[in-house]
């Protein structure tokens, strides 16, 4: 094995299955567009639940990228990953069985696991008994499930893993890559998915009591004063994350550099201590050695609850100064994705960096009080060097990554 | 009624498994391989033993899966538990 460069990471391929489309073209089209991918629950009957909108994968088809004799061993948020995992790597022209073996490794973030498939079995247990639950089961609803399947589709038997931090997972994935990487990792799968559009899943989510009710995809509003709460989303990302160096001898594309990480966890509720959230972003910037003004768009959280979207102005406006860096929320076309959503709002930064445009927030007019620089109507063609994404997960999880542009060769 | 488990039930079987690789046809040439040559895992072995359970009712702990190494020793070993049990189950 390497003995690890120490280098800066970068993105070098996006596999992207989600709401917004299927694979990174369709889905950055949709995003400059603004096109949302939320719509009714068309999953199973939803008139009965307070929530009955969501964003779909809409023709997702896992034939082809997954293989026949996996499918009935998988819930689709599996799929969905290894659907993703191969499209990036196939964009990074990765091919893993001409690499080593063991430096080669997955790492995914999951929320939920395998919802659809657990319940189905459930079922199966307490109608008809024991023996007609799925020995698949055993595999199919556990976190580390996708991780799992990708390695063994692709023969990466390196050091893998499965983070769960709710929303924050994602971007904890490529904070763990990026330690595999120092430590002599070659090539690192990270990114997740999520897939709870199911009535075991969505009672579960209504439970927390933070998703919108509304009827119209715009229920789902952060930032405005009358925001109340967010609506739900499946699919997500993988992202190939490599040094420079092996990418540039391969000739390969590179989306974007990872400048920083940190994480944090919020404090009990009725702590006087204030959330994690600005100290996660001030770690950040000190890990990639960067000061606030070199920040030039962030890629909110964005929960939509009024108290959460009062921490998280509160958070920029003290790291950040009112109205002081370009914000945007490209989720709202897609609703939170959970442990595909630090994912997705990763690859959607990275692309946004590599094309040099600031995607706007569709739906939703910042309130005053939050004095925030909210980027809606239109994308900003300003050519953004440097982008903070954000994510809080559930519970108090609390992520933040630094990317930055990567120097094409006109540049250097 | 089945008067004899034979190789063209296990195959029925794992061909409406649709875990298991349908292009790795079991035949009376390869029912001596182990299961794991063929493409089946030790959990596509537990999915066997319950779809045998609820077909044909037998009792087959999953220590028992040892003896159902191959195609050809799992048909012998169902034989002996239908024989063990003294009547042949009705299909269920």
């Amino acid at each position: 094995m390497n003995a690890g460069t120490g280098e800066t990471p970068v993105v070098s391929g996006l596999g992207i299955v989600a709401p917004t489309g299927i694979g990174a073209a369709e889905h950055w089209s949709s995003v400059l567009k603004g096109t949302s991918g939320i719509g009714p629950i068309t999953r199973f009957d939803v008139s009965s639940y307070p929530t009955r909108l969501a964003g779909e994968v809409a023709g997702f088809d896992p034939r082809g990228s997954v293989p026949g004799r996996v499918f009935p061993q998988t819930d689709v948020w599996t799929r969905m990953g290894m659907a993703a995992a191969a499209a990036a790597l196939d964009d990074a022209g990765i091919v893993p069985a001409e690499l080593p073996e063991y430096e080669l490794a997955v790492v995914t973030a999951s929320s939920s696991g395998g919802t659809e498939f657990g319940q189905h079995e459930m079922e199966r247990l307490y109608t008809r008994g024991p023996d007609w639950v799925s020995a698949y089961q055993s595999i199919a609803w556990f976190y580390a499930a996708t991780s799992g399947q990708i390695s063994i589709q692709h023969g990466m038997r390196g050091p893998s893993g499965v983070l769960c931090a709710e929303q924050a997972g994602g971007l904890d994935t490529v904070g763990q890559a990026r330690r595999m990487l120092h430590g002599g990792t070659r090539v690192v799968l990270a990114g997740g998915t999520d897939a709870s559009l199911c009535p075991y899943g969505l009672v579960a989510q209504i439970a927390t009591g933070l998703l919108a009710t509304g009827s119209e995809p715009e229920c789902y509003r952060p930032f405005a004063d009358d925001a109340c709460g967010h609506l739900p989303g499946e699919g997500g990302a993988v992202l190939v994350l490599e040094d420079a160096t092996t990418v540039n001898a391969r000739g390969g594309r590179t989306y974007a550099r990872v400048l920083g990480y940190a994480a944090g966890f919020d404090p009990p509720p009725d702590s006087a201590r204030p959330p994690a959230l600005r100290v996660t972003i001030e770690r950040a910037l000190h890990d990639a050695a960067l000061v606030p003004g070199d920040v030039d768009v962030v890629f909110a959280d964005a929960a939509a609850t009024p108290a959460a979207d009062d921490a998280e102005a509160a958070a920029l406006a003290a790291v950040f100064g009112r109205y002081g860096v370009a914000v945007t929320a490209p989720k709202t076309l897609t609703g939170r994705l959970y442990g595909g959503g630090g994912a997705l709002d990763l690859a959607t930064a990275a692309l946004a960096l590599f094309h040099g445009v600031v995607p706007a927030t569709a739906g939703t007019t910042a309130a005053a009080r939050h004095g925030i620089d909210l980027v809606v109507d239109e994308p900003r063609l300003d050519e953004p060097r440097t982008a903070l994404v954000l994510a809080r997960g559930h519970g108090g999880f609390t992520s933040a990554v630094l990317l930055g542009r990567y120097p094409h060769h006109e540049e250097t | 009624m089945i008067e004899t488990f034979t190789l063209e039930h296990l195959r029925e079987i794992l061909r409406s498994d649709p875990g298991i690789d349908d292009s790795v046809e079991i035949t009376p040439d390869n029912a001596t391989e182990p299961f794991a040559e063929l493409g089946y895992d030790s959990l596509s072995l537990l999915e066997l033993a319950s779809q045998l359970r609820r077909r044909y009712g037998v009792q087959i702990s999953d220590g028992a899966l040892e003896e159902m190494s191959t195609p050809g020793g799992a048909v012998d070993f169902v034989n002996r538990l239908l024989d063990a049990a003294g009547t042949r189950p009705v299909e269920v």
